[in-house]
């Protein structure tokens, strides 16, 4: 094995990326794709806590029905912001700039991605985003909701909507650059042997989201511009007054942000196809399915953006159409879902943190999943669309299904990132608390939601309070959940016992090299002779050196 | 306040069961795969734990286990979609002989009128046990139009009427919400419908008309704005005759034809440049900003009911069509 080590040596004395530099300069100009994930995770944190503290006005304000908290004025540019920090700087970027980042070019044996460089810039571009997004924040804030819809964001709103817009579309184009380094680096960057059907499912999940936010994205940038032209020059796009068609600008950003929940969904079911096989020790059951559906799903996924549309007053016959597209891109999620069960079958599991995530992922994800089905059956989309029904179905597949996947994946590869374990006790126990708190957070919104209770109100008819109450209390257990890991993550960096190469008995070239890996990776190019996830083949080390 | 936990809405349409028979159907379906899935994982991670069972079996996959879990879920979708497509046709065809009424919405508020004149403000009276159609559309912003005791929405648009119907068949008072994110005060936006006894809803409209009938406002409107210079059935007209207009394909000069419907009226008002008619010079002025979107609603409602009283007068057009009769106070 070419890159074996010696882990007697402790993590202080050897030579890895975290040491190999001191300063701020040398983590701000690096173009180590493993410093530039942690980059990204260090400030997607803090615009988790900075959307987690919206989510907390909001709950603290619906936890009676008379909007007595703050005025209705407040409240939507709370909503608007926590929409906007959660979706385009922490749910979009997560589970790709993260971990993809950190893992895709050790995965495949390279030494960094194709594009170091344009790596380090996308970062910068994606906190340049951030920060016109804050500022549109502290200078009066924004309440047009995150799906900005026209005319409302073009011509009657009186807040900060071009900031916000900027810092979006300047965010775009570094998924947009993220993307072209993943396409690229998987392609070209593949150790001799590492055919396509021999990579890590992650891989394949992280290309396929890459596709999409190479094709995707760019549409967000155009309507944002024109959204832009209008607000500032009056050019009749969108506003019927001068001219323009309002539906236009839903077609075109959910064009967009359709696929985008695909962005975000996908790398961590590219997660959750490591977990389980790690901690079943089992091969993905049917892993070219669950590889060419990842696929399948990006590509189709660009065809159902009208799903959001049906009571916008398109033709039935359209409704029709994005309908039936929709029951059939679910399909494919729904049979991996099978097959991940399926994996576990005569598995060897183990009840590790991150498997305790696979688990509640496939909870939540499942009944995320199955809820889009209502909203997909025109009958009832009409009555459940726009009310909380919307809002629990999106949470439970995008805060459930992503964060799930993300946070299992963070404890699966922070052994390798820091070079020491975290708390196993803890760990377990975030993990429990932020089931238990999810589901009481957003179950009742399902029942809310059939009961009529409109998303996006601030004040609400009294006998709906009920619900909300519990929708609140769930949210505090939730909070719990998600600052745990934060206290126990940063404890560990320092106090946790050094973690060795591979804790998890996992395969996967990554786990071939120690922990913290060194700042090239491999020393020599390994040469892959193995299907992805050779766990049968026992003690055998399935590269060849 | 007590402890109020409602885990259903009212059921108060016709179109309330048939929405809800196909969410149970839905519910149920839901429910047999989550606990199907989440047996088999349970199952599957007690039985294969690792203490009990250390060397796990190696598996490929199947193909046939594959098609069939693709196969019989896509079955089910699809028995979903056909159901759920027919219940949504039955929501988009209003039927024939609907009462109809009209509404506007604004930031922050719905106003209504009926056909006899009656005007209200978040509220909407209507009889039970017979068909209601609302024609809508907003005079700023996108609002959505939502009556969730009778499992109906529909978004109302700027520049463009949509319409959403009902049959109420229990009378009673229901939530009338605005469900599309409109502005500060979205949540305000709200209002009930109250659904009475026909003979009580007759009391009721004898008691609110005031200002003569939606019709007969739109006339006096048409000659207040002069429109009727141009627009006369005599000879030497410089504007198409509108009797008879409604609902009938027109052709336009730039090539192309449209139904007459009430969008197209409403356009030929406020943007008459858009869709010049065949054989005529784009001489109409704009009305743009000048008429309230009430006083287009009236003079749309005028010239509906133009073709029924001079049918005769309508050259070359076919006998009016089943249009019915101004409803008014009936
Ligand atoms: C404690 C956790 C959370 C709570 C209690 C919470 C609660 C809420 C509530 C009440 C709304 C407003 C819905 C409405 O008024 O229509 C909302 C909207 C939203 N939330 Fe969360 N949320 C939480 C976490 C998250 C997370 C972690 C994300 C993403 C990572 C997220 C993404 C969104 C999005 C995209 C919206 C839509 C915003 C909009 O309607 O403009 N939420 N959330
Ligand atoms: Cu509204």
């Amino acid at each position: 094995m070419s890159t074996a080590v010696t882990t007697a040596e402790s993590i202080h004395r050897r030579r890895h990326y975290l040491n190999a530099d001191y300063g701020i300069r040398s983590w701000l100009l690096t173009t180590d794709h493993k410093r530039i994930a942690l980059l990204y995770l260090f400030s997607i944190t803090f615009f988790f806590a900075l959307g987690g503290l919206f989510a907390v006005l909001i709950r603290l304000e619906l936890l009676t029905p008379a909007g007595d908290m703050m005025t209705s004025d407040t409240y939507n540019k709370v909503f608007t912001m926590h929409g906007i920090m959660m979706v385009f700087f922490f749910l979009i970027p997560s589970v790709p700039a993260t971990l993809g980042n950190f893992l895709i070019p050790m995965m495949i044996g390279a030494r960094d991605l194709a594009f170091p460089k344009l790596n380090l810039a996308s970062w910068y571009l994606f906190m340049v985003g951030g920060m016109f997004a804050m500022y549109s924040v502290v200078t009066g804030g924004i309440d047009t909701g995150w799906t900005f819809y026209t005319p409302f964001s073009t011509t009657y709103s009186n807040t900060k909507v071009i900031p916000a817009a900027l810092g979006i579309l300047i965010a775009g184009f570094s998924s947009i650059f993220t993307g072209l380094n993943f396409i690229v680096t998987v392609h070209r960057m593949r150790a001799p042997g590492l055919t396509w059907f021999r990579l890590p499912l992650f891989v394949w999940a992280n290309y396929a989201a890459s596709l999409i936010m190479v094709l995707g994205t760019p549409v967000l940038a155009i309507t944002i511009v024109l959204v832009f032209l209008e607000r500032a020059f009056h050019i009749g796009i969108f506003d019927p007054r001068l001219g323009g068609d309002p539906i236009l600008f839903q077609h075109l950003f959910w064009f967009y942000s359709h696929p985008a929940v695909y962005i975000m969904i996908l790398p961590s079911m590219g997660v959750m196809s490591e977990l389980i096989s790690a901690f079943s020790r089992k091969r993905i059951f049917g892993y070219t399915f669950v590889a060419f559906s990842s696929v399948a799903i990006a590509v189709f996924g660009f065809l159902v953006w009208g799903h959001h549309m049906f009571v916008s007053g398109q033709s039935v016959y359209a409704a029709m159409v994005f309908s039936i597209l929709s029951y059939l891109v679910a399909i494919p999620s729904a049979v991996k879902v099978f097959n991940w069960t399926a994996t576990l079958y005569k598995g060897s599991v183990s009840y590790q943190t991150p498997m305790l995530y696979a688990f509640g992922f496939l909870g939540l994800f499942t009944i995320g999943g199955l809820t889009g089905l209502f909203l997909a059956a025109l009958g009832v989309d009409v009555h459940v669309t726009d009310t909380y029904f919307v809002v629990a179905h999106f949470h439970y597949i995008m805060v459930g299904g992503v964060i799930m996947g993300y946070l299992g994946g963070l404890h699966f590869w922070w052994p390798k990132i820091t070079g020491r374990l975290y708390p196993e006790g803890w760990a377990k126990l975030s993990a429990l608390v932020i089931f238990l708190g999810f589901n009481l957070t957003f179950f009742p919104q399902f029942v809310l939601g059939y009961l009529g209770m409109p998303r996006r109100y601030h004040a609400y008819p009294e006998e709906f309070q009920v619900l909300n109450v519990m929708s609140s209390a769930g949210a505090s257990i939730l909070a719990v959940g998600y600052l745990l890991p934060l206290f126990y993550l940063l404890w560990s960096m320092r106090y946790g016992p050094e973690a060795g190469p591979n804790p998890f008995d996992a395969r996967g070239l990554e786990w071939q090299m120690a922990s913290p890996p060194p700042t090239h990776n491999f020393e020599q190019v390994p040469i892959v002779s193995e299907e992805a996830y050779a766990y049968h083949t026992a003690q055998e080390v399935p590269v060849a050196g | 306040m007590g402890f109020d936990l409602p885990l259903f809405p009212d059921q108060a349409s016709t179109m309330a069961t048939r929405v809800d028979y196909l969410y149970f159907y839905l519910l149920a379906v839901s429910a047999f795969f989550t606990i199907l899935i989440t047996a088999m994982l349970i199952f599957f991670a007690i039985r294969y734990r690792r203490s009990r069972h250390p060397h796990a079996v190696p598996i490929e996959g199947s193909t046939k286990l594959e098609l069939a879990w693709t196969g019989i879920p896509l079955m089910i979708a699809m028995s979903m979609f056909v159901w759920a497509a027919n219940v949504f046709f039955a929501m988009n065809r209003p039927p024939r002989g609907a009462l109809e009424i009209y509404a506007v919405g604004k930031q922050w508020m719905w106003k209504f009128e009926h056909v006899g004149g009656q005007r209200e403000i978040n509220e909407l009276h209507v009889p039970v046990d017979r068909d209601v159609k609302l024609t809508m559309i907003s005079q700023d912003v996108i609002h959505s139009m939502f009556f969730p005791a009778f499992r109906v929405k529909q978004d109302v648009l700027p520049n463009r009427y949509t319409t959403i119907w009902f049959r109420p068949t229990k009378v009673g008072r229901y939530h009338l919400f605005c469900a599309e994110y409109c502005g500060t005060k979205h949540s305000g936006m709200i209002g009930h419908v109250v659904v009475m006894e026909p003979a009580q809803y007759q009391v009721w409209l004898a008691g609110g008309a005031q200002g003569g009938s939606l019709t007969a406002s739109g006339e006096r409107l048409f000659r207040e704005l002069a429109c009727d210079t141009c627009h006369r059935p005599d000879t030497g007209a410089r504007g198409p005759d509108l009797a008879g207009l409604f609902g009938k394909p027109v052709k336009f000069a730039a090539g192309g034809s449209a139904v007459a419907d009430e969008t197209y009226i409403r356009e030929s008002i406020t943007n008459p440049a858009a869709k010049v008619v065949e054989g005529y010079q784009p001489i109409m002025p704009t009305f743009q900003g000048q008429i309230s979107e009430e006083g287009l609603l009236q003079l749309v409602a005028y010239i509906k009911s133009l073709q029924t009283q001079k049918p005769a007068e309508a050259p070359g057009a076919p006998p009016a069509a089943a249009a019915p009769p101004p409803r008014g106070t009936q």
